[in-house]
């Protein structure tokens, strides 16, 4: 959607000039369209593609079950919570079944009890159908406790700062929050945000 | 659209139930209170005796209206006519035009600022012009009727178009969607609620440009009626016509927010 800034921008080693179907995007607000129920709004991708009408659906379907909304499929945006819409949301960046998934912050606009809920709601999904997930996230527990390589990043200018592999053992759970390991993967990834300014950007 | 995005019974009984209560209050206390002033006026007039043709009465109002209810029938109908066409034919020019704004960069530079000064105009200054080019028949009503809704309606029109989140243009451009599919699915679906606030700020407008029309030189319609009874010193007649006026202003203006309700079931509501 932008060009790079410098360097080149590699997608399974070849070089991206325009956008790719291959990725499904999660943003921080859930962006649903209000005229169209849950399952239309999960199928809005697949009918841009002209994937399979009938295969979509099914796969719909599914994913809408996946993330527990199984029954909601005909209700609209507006009637959903702020976190059920979010659910929408990731089933509509999966329903194309890209290898990559994108999510910048999206979780950020939600209160600290979905969010962490959704965590783990996300992390489940994974492990029935592992991704590629690039995961942008102000919060480091968020970013450790989800991911396996940190990439932490300066505050303005946005440069990379280091690389933070974690070791945890999945799945995660939320008890690990509280062992040594997590602390100290914890404080490294601040250390690097917070050697210049107050404010951090992380990336997992 | 499909026919699934109407509302199920289950969503407004959960939700509308306290504003219908309240709505219900609104009108409750707007009909006493309308009727309140209506026999405060009656007893004034009958009581200081203030002459009819200088204030009538509502009894005497309603009266002349039931001796000439034919007539301020047919002069309605006039009314109503050029109004609405008028009205149809502004939705049929600016919307199409909004498109074409939105999507010409050359139109969005060169006619659209235009048309945004052009909106500053008092449209109904430009009446006595139009009977001068073409004459005093219905067009000339019509025409005004057209200038005063063809604003609100393309300027509405024009920014719902443009409403559009940027998260979800991105998503639409990373799915590669062809001009046709981002329009058809995401555009026009985003800009109705929008252009359903244009359409009712045009049609308060378009009753007011038809009598508007009319005082400048016409045979028949209302704003004919009320001139020509005024004159006469019939004021009842002139009152008469002013209730029938006001009446269809609050009927169409109605009619376009139940169509809205039906077509747009997702807007906003106030």
């Amino acid at each position: 959607m932008l060009r790079p800034s410098r360097g080149k921008l590699l997608f399974d080693g070849t070089p991206l000039l325009r956008p790719t179907h291959d990725v499904g995007i999660v943003f921080q607000e859930a962006v649903l369209l209000a005229w169209r129920s849950v399952l239309d709004n999960v199928l809005l991708p697949a009918e841009i593609l002209g994937l399979d009408k009938k295969s979509a659906r099914a796969r719909a379907m599914a994913l809408i079950e996946l993330v527990g909304l199984a029954g909601f499929e005909r209700r609209f945006p507006r009637e959903l919570s702020g976190g059920m819409q979010q659910r929408v949301s990731l089933c509509r960046a999966l329903i194309h079944n890209p290898s990559v998934l994108l999510m910048d912050e999206p979780f950020a606009a939600l209160d600290a009890m979905t969010r962490e809920e959704l965590c783990f709601e996300l992390m489940r999904i994974w492990s029935a159908d592992k991704k590629t997930v690039i995961f942008v996230t102000h919060n480091i527990a968020e970013a450790i406790l989800l991911a396996d390589r940190v990439v932490a990043m300066t505050p303005r200018p946005g440069r990379i700062a280091r690389i933070v592999n974690v070791e945890l053992a999945r799945p995660r759970t939320i008890a690990m929050e509280f062992t040594h390991a997590f602390q100290s993967y914890s404080e490294e990834v601040r250390e690097v945000i917070y050697r210049g300014q107050a404010q951090g950007a992380g990336r997992a | 659209m499909t026919v699934e995005t109407i509302n199920t019974p289950l969503d407004t009984e959960d939700e509308a139930l306290e504003p219908a209560q309240s709505t219900a209050k609104a009108v409750l206390g707007a009909t006493v209170t309308l009727v309140a002033l209506v026999v405060l006026w009656e007893l004034l007039v009958r009581e200081f005796q203030i002459p009819s043709w200088l204030l009538p009465a509502p009894s005497l109002i309603g009266q002349s209206m039931l001796e000439w209810r034919s007539e301020l029938v047919t002069h309605s109908m006039v009314t109503l006519y050029e109004t609405l066409v008028g009205f149809a034919l502004a939705i049929a020019i600016s919307i199409p035009l909004a498109v074409a704004v939105v999507y010409s960069p050359i139109l969005q530079n060169t006619i659209y600022p235009i048309l945004l000064a052009l909106q500053s105009m008092p449209k109904v200054a430009i009446a006595p012009l139009l009977a001068l080019w073409i004459g005093f028949g219905t067009l000339p009503k019509i025409v005004v009727v057209f200038l005063v809704c063809f604003f609100p309606i393309i300027v509405a029109t024009t920014s719902g178009l443009t409403a559009v989140p940027t998260p979800l243009m991105e998503l639409i451009r990373s799915l590669s969607a062809s001009s046709l599919q981002t329009f058809v699915k995401i555009r026009f679906p985003t800009a109705m609620p929008h252009i359903f606030v244009g359409l009712k700020i045009a049609i308060t407008f378009a009753v007011i440009g038809a009598v508007i029309g009319e005082f400048v030189g016409s045979e028949n319609g209302l704003g004919y009626l009320i001139l020509v009874s005024t004159s006469q010193s019939r004021t009842p007649l002139a009152f008469g016509s002013l209730v029938l006026l006001t009446v269809m202003s609050i009927v169409l203006y109605y009619a376009i927010a139940l169509i809205e309700r039906l077509v747009v079931p997702w807007a906003p509501r106030n």
